[in-house]
């Protein structure tokens, strides 16, 4: 049986825990205790071994920078044509407000009918955005959990009115994960789930009514990045915290799969 | 504007614990690949949560973003060692007595042996040996990262040393 202040004391001790009366103590009762002193010699080394070995890891180059441009996408105002004005100063806010809108007007009246205005692309995109977020936290990422597109695709049937895209890039890196219905717009849409290695990339899909513009934009928010375009009639949002530069490249891989109608 | 000054006070406070944050994350996950990307995800985290940082130790706060970053990482890849690991009484506090022999191996143990033996350790006691022995953290900033009490950073302390000594014996104890 060793000594019942081996366990108690000995390593708050060693790691300089101890008050000043205990420590105090302890020091004379090490001198009298072989338990205690062996034990403090043990973990001593034990400590020395492992300071010996320098086990701390340094960040490996390029990690620093890789950090630091990731928080210039979540922190910088972009893209310009939705965001940075909202944080100006209020004297350029109306005036910059005052521009958008002069400018929304001319451009919608050149290209009417059906131009989507960036107020209802701001909706939506805070949709998705919340959409998205709520898929992760509430553990409802998806409906049908399948790598199989042959079994999400016709999950959809009966359940929209629609039949999305369904496409497996598990080749390219981004594995199809399942499907799940969502809610956006006032309509029922297909949500489609990728994955880039640990992350989640939602799809959201359903038919473009308003005839909207083909060009593909891409806008952050909040630390994720979100890219719409639309495509062969359906208009297609895609949100995720991966990289700008992985979406761009999911999309990229994904778009020749859409077959036109 | 307001961002930039944010993102360079972020940078200013962050940068200089990247190392720490790396490290516990390396340990954690135990691949580079992964942990470098549990770091990186974590210090946008902290950059999202840091108008709410109250000052106070960096380095802790941190830490504490980058463990809970790399336990939900454990747990989306099912590499948290069973749940054997959470009872925390299974395992006895044996210490052996015979220390002299002991000491000796110790003294011998290599990088490797070493390496490998703390990253057999269960999660939670390797962390809690990486924040202080490695991060020479004290008790206080241990149960903060870990949001545990001091008493429970005390006895996974305990038990991480013990198993880990008892592996280095098992393991140095039969080439010698």
């Amino acid at each position: 049986m060793i000594c019942k202040l081996t366990p108690r004391f000995v390593p708050g001790y060693l790691d300089g825990e101890l008050d000043l009366v205990r420590a105090i103590e302890m020091e004379t009762h090490l001198q009298n205790c072989g338990d205690c002193a062996r034990e403090l010699e043990s973990q001593r080394a034990l400590r020395a071994a492992l300071q010996r070995g320098s086990l701390a890891y340094a960040a490996p180059q390029g990690l620093r920078d890789r950090i630091q441009s990731s928080l210039r996408v979540s922190a910088a105002p972009e893209p310009p044509r939705h965001k940075s004005i909202w944080r100006a100063p209020s004297i350029l806010r109306f005036a910059g407000a005052f521009a958008i809108v002069a400018l929304c007007a001319v451009t919608a009246w050149q290209l009417a009918p059906g131009l989507r205005g960036p107020s209802s692309e701001q909706r939506i995109a805070a949709e998705v955005f919340s959409s998205h977020v709520r898929s992760l936290e509430a553990n409802h990422l998806m409906d049908v959990p399948s790598t199989d597109q042959h079994t999400v695709k016709p999950w959809f049937d009966g359940k929209l009115d629609f039949s999305p895209p369904v496409e497996d890039l598990a080749g390219a890196g981004f594995p199809l994960m399942g499907g799940r219905l969502d809610y956006l717009e006032g309509r029922e849409v297909a949500a489609l789930i990728y994955q880039r290695r640990k992350h989640f990339i939602n799809v959201f899909v359903w038919p473009d009514t308003a005839g909207s513009s083909p060009t593909q934009t891409m806008e952050s928010r909040r630390g994720y990045n979100l890219m719409r375009w639309s495509r062969s009639g359906f208009q297609f949002w895609a949100i995720s915290d991966v990289s700008a530069a992985d979406l761009s490249e999911f999309v990229r891989l994904l778009e020749p799969h859409i077959a036109p109608n | 504007m307001a961002e930039a000054t944010k993102q360079e006070r972020f940078e200013h406070a962050v940068l200089p614990h990247v190392d720490a944050a790396y490290s516990l994350a390396r340990w954690l996950t135990r691949n580079d690949y992964d942990a470098q990307d549990v770091t990186q995800e974590a210090c946008l985290r902290a950059f999202r949560f840091f108008e709410g940082y109250q000052g106070g130790n960096m380095r802790a706060w941190l830490l504490t973003i980058v463990r809970n970053s790399c336990y939900t990482w454990l747990q989306q890849n099912r590499r948290l060692d069973s749940a054997e690991e959470f009872d925390e009484e299974i395992h006895s506090d044996s210490v052996s007595d015979s220390a002299s022999p002991e000491v000796q191996i110790l003294a011998n143990a290599d990088k490797q042996t070493l390496q490998r033996a703390l990253e057999d350790l269960p999660a939670i006691f390797r962390e809690a040996i990486v924040l202080r022995e490695i991060e020479g953290m004290s008790y206080k900033e241990i149960a903060d990262v870990a949001s545990v009490s001091l008493g429970t950073v005390m006895s996974r302390l305990a038990r991480a040393r013990t198993r880990l000594r008892q592996s280095l014996e098992a393991t140095l104890g039969k080439e010698s």
